[in-house]
C-alpha cells in the first residue's frame, strides 16, 4: 500500500468505519440497546395504564404511542452516544483524524439510526403483541425508516451541541423536540392513516413531507456540523 | 462599539417615529376600514395579528442571516444582532399567537385548535424559546455564540414551515391572505378585501417592521452598553 493511500480514506469508508466502531462498542458492552429497550417497554406499559385503552382507543392511539416511545427512548441513546465520546476524549481523537468532518457526523448518525431502528422494530413487535394490532405493513416500515432518519440526523447534530452544556440532560430534549416536531407529526399521521387502512391520498402527502424534511436535515447538517465541532 | 451622540440621536428619533406609527396604525385599524360583514368588529384584530407576524418574520430572517455571517466572519456584532432579533421576534410572535387566539374564539368558537398553521407557529415559538435556553446553558462565550448561530439556522426551518404549510395542506382553516392556496375560499373564512382594508394592512405591516427594527436596535444597544460596563469594570479593577 502506498503512503498516501494509507491516510486518505474514502468518504464512505470513514462513515462505515465510524458506524462500525459504535456498533462494535455496543455489541461488546450491550448497555445502550438494553437500557433503551427497557425504557421503551416501560413507556408502553405506562401508556396502556394511563390511557386505559379499550380496543377502539388502542387502534386510534397506537401510532402516537409508537412514535412518542421511539423518540423518547431514542433520545436516551443519542445523549449517551455523544456524552461517551466527549467524556472519554475519543471525540477529540476522531476530530484530529485527517478525514472530512461530515463523514464522522454521518458515521455517528448511521450508528444512532441503527440503534433507533432496532428499538423501533422491537417496539413494533411489542405493540403488536400487547395492543393486538398488527403493525407490520410494508408502508409502515418505510415510514419507520424515514422517521428514524429524520430523528437521528437532527438528533445527532443537536446532541453534539448539548454535550457541551452545563445541564446537558435537560438541554437535549428542549432543543431537539421542537426541531423534530415536523418529523413526529408527519410520521404519526402517515402511520396512523396506514394502520387505519385509509386511502393513499390520506397518508402519501405525509410520507412525502417526511421525506422532504429528511432531505433538508441531511443537507443542513452537512454544512453545520463543521462549525459545531471546530476547535 | 462606541455609542456616539449622533447614533443616540437617530435612535431617539426612530423611537418617536415608531411610537407615532404604532398609535397611528392602531387608530387606523379601528376607524379607517369598515367592520367586516360576517365577523364584525373582532376582525380588526387581523391588522395587529398580521402586522406582528410580519415583524417576527423579519426579525427571524435577520437572525438567520446574522447567524450565517457570524459563522463566516466571527464578528461579535453579528452574534449580538442575532440574539437581539430572536428576543424581539419571540415577543412579536407571542403577540401574533395571542391576538389569533382572541380572534379565533368568536370566529371558530375556540381559542386554540390543532390546525396545521397554529401547530407550526407553536413549533416556531418553542424552537426560538429553546434557542434562548441554549444561549443561557453554555458557559464558554465563543462556543455559545457558535452553537447559537448553528441553532438559529436550524430554527429558521420552522419559520419556513409556518409560511409554507397553509399553502400546501388542503385541510387548514386558517385563511391565506396572499399567494396560492389549495383550500376553497368559504372553508377558509376569507373576506373580500376592499382598498381601505388593503391600505390598513400594508400600513400595519410597515409599522410593525419599523417597530421590530427599532426594538432590535434598542436591544443591541443594551447589549453593547453592558459589554462596555464589563470592560470598564475589568480595567478599573486591573488598575487598582
Amino acid at each position: 500500500m502506498k503512503d498516501n493511500q494509507r491516510f486518505v480514506t474514502s468518504y464512505w469508508r470513514v462513515v462505515l468505519l465510524v458506524a462500525r466502531k459504535d456498533l462494535r462498542a455496543e455489541i461488546r458492552g450491550r448497555e445502550l440497546i438494553s437500557s433503551m429497550f427497557l425504557f421503551a417497554f416501560l413507556a408502553v406499559v405506562i401508556f396502556s395504564f394511563a390511557l386505559e385503552l379499550d380496543r377502539e382507543a388502542r387502534e386510534n392511539s397506537v401510532a402516537g404511542v409508537l412514535w412518542v416511545t421511539i423518540i423518547f427512548s431514542g433520545m436516551l441513546g443519542l445523549a449517551r452516544s455523544m456524552a461517551v465520546e466527549k467524556d472519554k476524549g475519543s471525540l477529540d481523537a476522531l476530530l484530529i483524524a485527517p478525514v472530512h468532518r461530515s463523514a464522522l457526523f454521518y458515521g455517528k448518525a448511521l450508528a444512532n439510526l441503527l440503534f433507533t431502528l432496532v428499538i423501533a422494530l422491537l417496539l413494533m413487535v411489542l405493540l403488536t403483541v400487547l395492543f393486538n394490532i398488527s403493525l407490520f405493513v410494508w408502508q409502515v416500515l418505510v415510514v419507520l425508516v424515514l422517521g428514524c432518519i429524520g430523528f437521528t440526523v437532527s438528533g445527532t447534530l443537536v446532541s453534539s451541541m448539548s454535550v457541551y452544556a452545563r445541564a446537558r440532560e435537560t438541554l437535549l430534549p428542549i432543543m431537539l423536540l421542537p426541531v423534530i416536531l415536523p418529523v413526529l407529526i408527519s410520521a404519526v399521521r402517515a402511520s396512523g392513516a396506514l394502520l387505519a387502512g385509509l386511502k393513499a391520498e390520506d397518508w402519501l402527502p405525509w410520507m412525502q413531507l417526511l421525506a422532504l424534511v429528511d432531505v433538508v436535515f441531511l443537507i443542513i447538517t452537512y454544512f453545520l456540523f463543521d462549525y459545531v465541532v471546530e476547535e | 462599539m462606541e455609542y456616539t451622540e449622533n447614533r443616540n440621536f437617530w435612535l431617539r428619533v426612530m423611537t418617536y417615529v415608531s411610537a407615532f406609527l404604532l398609535v397611528a396604525a392602531t387608530i387606523m385599524s379601528f376607524t379607517y376600514p369598515g367592520a367586516e360583514r360576517s365577523m364584525g368588529e373582532v376582525q380588526r384584530l387581523f391588522y395587529i395579528h398580521l402586522g406582528s407576524f410580519f415583524g417576527s418574520f423579519l426579525t427571524f430572517s435577520v437572525a438567520v442571516v446574522a447567524g450565517i455571517y457570524y459563522l463566516r466572519t466571527r464578528d461579535n456584532k453579528w452574534d449580538r444582532l442575532e440574539a437581539s432579533s430572536v428576543e424581539i421576534g419571540l415577543g412579536l410572535s407571542a403577540v401574533t399567537i395571542v391576538t389569533g387566539a382572541i380572534w379565533a374564539r368568536p370566529t371558530w368558537g375556540t381559542y386554540w385548535t390543532w390546525d396545521p398553521r397554529l401547530t407550526t407557529i407553536a413549533i416556531m415559538w418553542l424552537t426560538y424559546a429553546a434557542y434562548l435556553f441554549l444561549r443561557s446553558a453554555i458557559e464558554d462565550p465563543e462556543r455559545k455564540r457558535r452553537f447559537a448561530a448553528v441553532y438559529a439556522i436550524i430554527a429558521f426551518s420552522s419559520v419556513i414551515l409556518t409560511i409554507v404549510i397553509i399553502r400546501v395542506r388542503p385541510d387548514v382553516i386558517h385563511p391565506t391572505v396572499a399567494g396560492p392556496s389549495t383550500t376553497s375560499a368559504d372553508v377558509r373564512g376569507e373576506f373580500n378585501v376592499t382598498p381601505r382594508i388593503r391600505d390598513t394592512v400594508f400600513f400595519n405591516i410597515f409599522t410593525y417592521c419599523v417597530l421590530s427594527a427599532v426594538l432590535t436596535w434598542h436591544r443591541i444597544r443594551i447589549e453593547n452598553k453592558s459589554d462596555f460596563i464589563q470592560e470598564r469594570k475589568l480595567s478599573i479593577l486591573g488598575n487598582m
